[in-house]
């Protein structure tokens, strides 16, 4: 490969902000400056897409109406263990407006077992929802019902009735538990354990770690399940004609959806093509279409028509996916300066009939310690499937480990941000540290139990880590037109994070422009393909790309223009809608004419993501360094009522180079709502008698409102690590991973109890206030 | 939800004659011809959505003319006409200045949507929110069923009080209020008999009558609730907890009228919702206030008679030190 050398920005402005010479491929721009001198990029843009969200303009896929298409409603089941003996669906066929009726089989045609309520059993198209909602009420199952277990340590117990006697190789959709050993006898519902991660696996030797502490810390946290509730449900709209099958789906990977489906049906992904224009929330569970997906593409083809399948709020905490629980066993020793001599680490959480529930990678990478030990452990249960969930694992594994280092401080006698100030080697953390904590005001801290009164308030300070994620098979193809036009176009999806504006942004940068003037034609698969929403990878793995493109097709151009003028191309910039000669004023001509003068109507230029300039840290995409964030939370308890009230939360992050401050501020704010509303409210709440959710609407299932939220201060820091041609990475999941641990600390602060389990209810601070043993 | 048919009453005699059954009286069956009165609709919708009531007509009374009156006099009290709106109450000059608790549990009831379509009637005439009483798939005592799915379940929102066979909370927080003000309900029936029952035997507890929470029989309207002028003196309070603040059912909620000669209290009404199967009043703790000045301490001696029968199921336990704190700080509020 043609490479050559470049000097780029690098490290974090004001603070060690120097220069870096990479090898780069001959073909990718030149170095971009810090942000301060770009005029489009690290900028507040309006998202491209805005005027069309607001005014209903936007057509999700629930919205989408094709000709003769049929509406589906899937039939659940109502009981949580059960083989089927019979399911008949004579009634419900009868049923005026119905078209088909399709009852779930296994491949030798026999039914499947029930494993949870909730599980699909059957489904319906019909003319109008109401009468396939009917219609499946017409359905008779005849369930043989078996024992079950729901509890997490019951499941544990040799004799719990045991949700797969066979190994299963089912691993939750993009959940976190590293290697799951599945399949060896004798261990009932436990898979597992996991001892590693792709940061390998043991260090040192835990013993020896222990000995040489002068303080430990041993505890056990708990959190619950959390369900997911995006705006738009789950669903698919799905069109199979002969000649290839047509997928909407409200989905976070046109890609994932593609070949799940062409590998269900066994179809050629170029006959499968998935579309998602706009998204109306996801937060893990959405990479899939699993198990609804393949329901209403088998009643599309029964049918001949297209169908119409979302599911309904109920549907969606029962089967669309959770996160899993986690009992968090945690012994840190520390040495009376502080220094950590051992971490040991062991979890049991359940993501339902799946697998995923491990706690991530908080504990193993976030301090340095020389004895480090870990076991994950999955419990299978009779519930829903669990799925990935914003930082899958890491936020489970945060709300330990934080509170942990908190607990340490205050045996060592230290507080708690100086103590992260010594034993933490980020470097970016510590600059985050110190704006967050001017910003916070931070000097207000005092130990636990100062506050006093009904009234009592509290500081805490919890931080986290996620990994740069790229995936290299992101491909993005930018396009100009003779009458002027600037596309970009990409199979990646913008689940409402932004991508869209952000890959307009880069163009404009490249041409000259301004954002609005770019046209994004994203979430298709008929467009190259693109990395998946998930892993705060998408920012890092599509802008380099997008770039890398704009500028091929640029300099194409500039070619043209440079014969003309009798130059170089690389004597030529674009500037202001203007193409500029750079050492001759007189040589001008606007973007517009120099379109215009195209030999050809249109110049495509295509780039995929190229490996990182200082190489990976793991070949297959994991990049060098990581995304600091850290939190600090203000809280206000009253001890009469057990109300909690998050006031105030100051969110310092860092995601690389940024490139739309205003999305980067809207995924903070986001990602600390949700660490609230984790913090405080939501919870899965199962009925273990009979294996029902018992809130399965938004009613009863509590997430923050409004009320809720806290003043949201942004800091965002701005790192130049030197490892792309836009240097940019995600920000959606490190702005949830720390929120819950800095809440829980800063309540300990508040009233000198701490809460070791999540959500911290009234019902919870008040048992502890009381000492009550319920 | 099933397919119903739509019928708006012209009067309240029209209505009763349209009108057969009541949403108790439905739970869980499917009779062929039930027609159902519907004000704002917001809990019945709700019992539809879930299958529990499968209507066949819908009786529209909320356009019935006058129905939504509220007048004030010094004679004769208040009068709440029974499609009233809890954003109405909330916001009328008369019940803030008069029945200031009962105006401030409309206006922290529900969210401010539902505040804007919710009738008084319909309230007080509204389905427990136990969410096993909610749950289709779950036949429990109050649907006919043979079992408190809550007792050994998931009860943490549960009744602390009175909590025998179905531990069930009322879903009315704003009787809570009416309890405190001895409240009485105007109800008329099919043969145009009027009939006015104190608030506190309007409802039917479980241990009377498991299928049912009112007295209210197929041929009944009620048409408005009259609350008696507050004698001089008068002081009120009231406080809802929910787990959220933005909008929660309650999970306590506690209503104090105190009828004030100085600083000595001469009569208390203490009411409690959520505490148990219907709104309570708690004899007790009224009895340690009346002819006592209002102290701190004589306030938590009050609060803590009220709940000296509290028997807290597994996961309830958190609701005794909460009444407590709330009783005592409503009773300190109102004086
Ligand atoms: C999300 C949510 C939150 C809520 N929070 C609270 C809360 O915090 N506190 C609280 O107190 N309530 C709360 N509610 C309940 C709400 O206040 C009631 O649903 C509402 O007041 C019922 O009035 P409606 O007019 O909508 O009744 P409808 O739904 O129309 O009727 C309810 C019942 O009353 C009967 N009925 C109606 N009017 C009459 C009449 N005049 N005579 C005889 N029978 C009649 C109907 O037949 C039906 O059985 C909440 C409701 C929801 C959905």
């Amino acid at each position: 490969m043609d490479t050559r050398k470049e000097k780029f920005p690098y490290g974090i402005p004001d603070h060690n902000l120097t220069e870096i010479e990479r090898e780069i491929p001959a073909d990718e721009p030149p170095a971009w400056p810090v942000n301060d001198q770009l005029q489009e990029v690290g900028k507040r843009r309006i998202r491209v897409d805005a005027r069309a969200k607001v005014t209903g303009e936007a057509k999700y896929t629930s919205d989408i109406r094709l000709p003769g298409m049929l509406y589906a409603k899937i039939l659940t089941a109502k009981v949580p263990h059960a083989s089927i003996r019979n399911i008949n669906t004579q009634e419900a066929e009868k049923l005026p407006g119905v078209h088909a009726v399709h009852i779930l089989r296994n491949e030798d045609n026999s039914y499947p077992d029930v494993k949870y309520v909730g599980q699909p059993v059957a489904a319906v198209a019909a003319d109008s929802l109401d009468i396939a909602r009917q219609a499946t009420r017409m359905i008779q199952v005849d369930y043989l019902e078996k024992p079950f277990v729901i509890d997490v340590e019951q499941a544990m117990k040799p004799e719990a009735p045991l949700v797969f006697d066979a190994p299963i190789a089912r691993q939750a959709d993009g959940g976190d538990v590293g290697v799951v050993h599945d399949g060896s006898k004798g261990q009932g519902n436990l898979r597992g354990p996991s001892t590693s991660s792709f940061f390998g696996g043991p260090r040192g030797d835990l013993e020896a770690g222990f000995s040489q502490a002068d303080v430990i810390v041993e505890q056990t946290y708990r959190t619950q399940v959390q369900t997911h509730v995006p705006l738009e449900t789950h669903g698919v709209v799905i069109d199979w004609k002969p000649e290839g099958m047509t997928v909407y789906a409200s989905t976070q990977s046109t890609k994932d959806v593609r070949d799940e489906l062409a590998d269900y049906f066994d179809l050629p992904k170029s006959r499968v093509r998935v579309i998602c224009e706009f998204m109306g929330g996801g937060f893990g569970a959405k990479h899939s279409t699993s198990p609804y997906g393949p329901v209403a593409a088998i009643l599309s083809q029964k049918t001949g028509r297209p169908v119409w399948l979302m599911l309904e709020r109920k549907e969606e905490h029962l089967m669309a996916g959770n996160r899993p629980n986690s009992i968090h066993y945690l012994k840190i020793g520390a040495k009376k300066d502080g220094m950590l001599t051992a971490i040991q680490q062991r979890s049991h959480g359940t993501a339902g009939v799946a697998l995923g529930a491990g706690v991530g990678r908080v504990a193993q990478i976030l301090y340095e310690c020389p004895n480090f030990a870990t076991e994950q452990y999955d419990v299978l249960t009779f519930a829903g499937p669990g799925a990935a969930w914003r930082a899958p694992g890491n936020v489970q594994g945060a709300f330990g480990v934080e509170q942990a280092i908190d607990e340490l401080a205050e045996k060592l006698n230290l507080n708690p941000l100086a103590y992260r100030d010594k034993i933490d080697q980020s470097e970016v953390r510590k600059v985050l540290r110190q704006r967050g904590a001017k910003q916070f005001d931070w000097s207000r801290w005092k130990p636990a139990g100062s506050s006093t009164g009904t009234i009592r308030k509290g500081l805490g300070v919890a931080q986290s880590t996620w990994p740069r994620f790229v995936d290299l098979d992101s491909t993005v193809e930018v396009k100009i037109y003779r009458d002027g036009a600037v596309e970009v176009r990409s199979g990646v999806q913008d689940i409402g994070t932004g991508t869209k504006t952000i890959m307009a942004q880069i163009v404009a940068e490249e041409f000259g422009l301004k954002t609005a003037d770019v046209i994004v034609r994203i979430g298709d698969t008929i467009f190259p393909d693109a990395p998946g929403s998930g892993g705060s990878k998408v920012t890092g793995s599509i802008t380099p790309p997008t770039r890398n493109a704009a500028y091929k097709a640029k300099m194409e151009l500039f070619k043209q223009i440079a014969q003309q003028w009798q130059t170089d191309a690389t004597k030529l910039v674009a500037s202001n809608g203007m193409i500029l000669h750079k050492d001759d004023a007189s040589k001008k001509v606007s973007l517009k004419e120099a379109l215009q003068r195209m030999r050809t109507g249109q110049i495509t230029a295509s780039a995929s993501r190229s490996d990182d300039y200082g190489g990976f840290a793991q070949p297959w995409g994991l990049a060098h360094g990581h995304l600091g964030s850290v939190q600090f939370a203000e809280v206000t308890v009253n001890t009469d009522t057990g109300m909690v009230k998050v006031d105030r939360i100051v969110a310092a992050h860092s995601c690389g180079r940024p490139i739309n401050l205003t999305q980067i501020e809207s995924q903070i704010n986001g990602g600390v709502i949700q660490g609230v509303s984790y913090a405080l409210y939501e919870d899965r709440v199962m009925d273990e008698a009979t294996g029902h959710m018992m809130n399965p609407d938004v009613d009863r299932y509590q997430i923050a409102y409004s009320m809720e939220i806290p003043a949201i201060e942004p800091i965002i820091v701005e790192e130049y690590p030197a490892l792309s041609s836009t240097d940019a990475y995600g920000i959606g999941e490190p702005a949830n991973i720390a929120t819950a641990a800095a809440v829980a600390n800063a309540v300990y602060n508040a009233i000198g109890m701490r809460m070791y389990e999540i959500p911290i209810t009234p019902a919870r601070i008040l048992k502890a206030l009381n000492h009550l043993d319920q | 939800m099933n397919n119903f048919s739509w019928y708006n009453a012209k009067s309240i005699e029209d209505a009763l004659t349209q009108v057969n059954s009541t949403a108790s009286n439905e739970i869980y069956r499917q009779t062929e011809k039930a027609a159902i009165l519907k004000a704002g609709g917001t809990d019945l919708l709700d019992l539809m959505k879930e299958g529990l009531l499968q209507p066949k007509t819908i009786v529209n009374i909320r356009e019935l003319p006058g129905l939504d009156k509220i007048e004030f006099s010094n004679n004769d009290g208040l009068r709440v006409g029974a499609n009233s709106t809890l954003a109405e109450i909330a916001a009328h000059e008369d019940i803030r200045k008069h029945y200031i608790a009962f105006a401030q549990a409309a206006g922290d009831a529900a969210t401010p949507q539902l505040r804007n379509m919710a009738t008084i009637g319909g309230n007080i005439a509204q389905r427990t929110r136990c969410w096993y009483f909610r749950s289709y798939d779950h036949p429990c005592f109050r649907k006919g069923g043979d079992r408190c799915f809550a007792k050994n379940g998931e009860n943490e929102n549960h009744a602390i009080l009175n909590n025998g066979s179905c531990v069930s909370v009322h879903a009315s927080s704003v009787s809570t209020a009416l309890m405190a003000y001895d409240a009485r309900v105007v109800i008329v029936n099919s043969k145009n008999e009027t009939k006015e029952i104190p608030i506190a035997d309007f409802f039917v507890a479980p241990g009377e009558d498991p299928l049912r929470e009112t007295i209210l029989e197929a041929d009944e309207i009620i048409t408005h609730i009259r609350l008696a002028k507050p004698a001089s003196g008068t002081k009120a309070a009231y406080i809802k907890q929910g787990a959220r603040e933005s909008h929660d059912w309650s999970i306590a909620d506690v209503a104090v009228v105190l009828e004030m000669n100085g600083k000595t209290c001469k009569r208390a009404a203490i009411a409690l919702g959520a505490a148990s199967p219907v709104p309570l009043r708690s004899m007790r703790a009224e009895g340690a206030l009346a002819g006592n000045q209002i102290t701190h301490e004589i306030a938590l001696e009050a609060a803590t008679l009220a709940m000296e029968r509290a028997r807290p199921l597994a996961k309830n336990g958190y609701k005794v030190p909460l009444f407590i704190n709330l009783i005592q700080e409503a009773i300190l509020n109102a004086s």
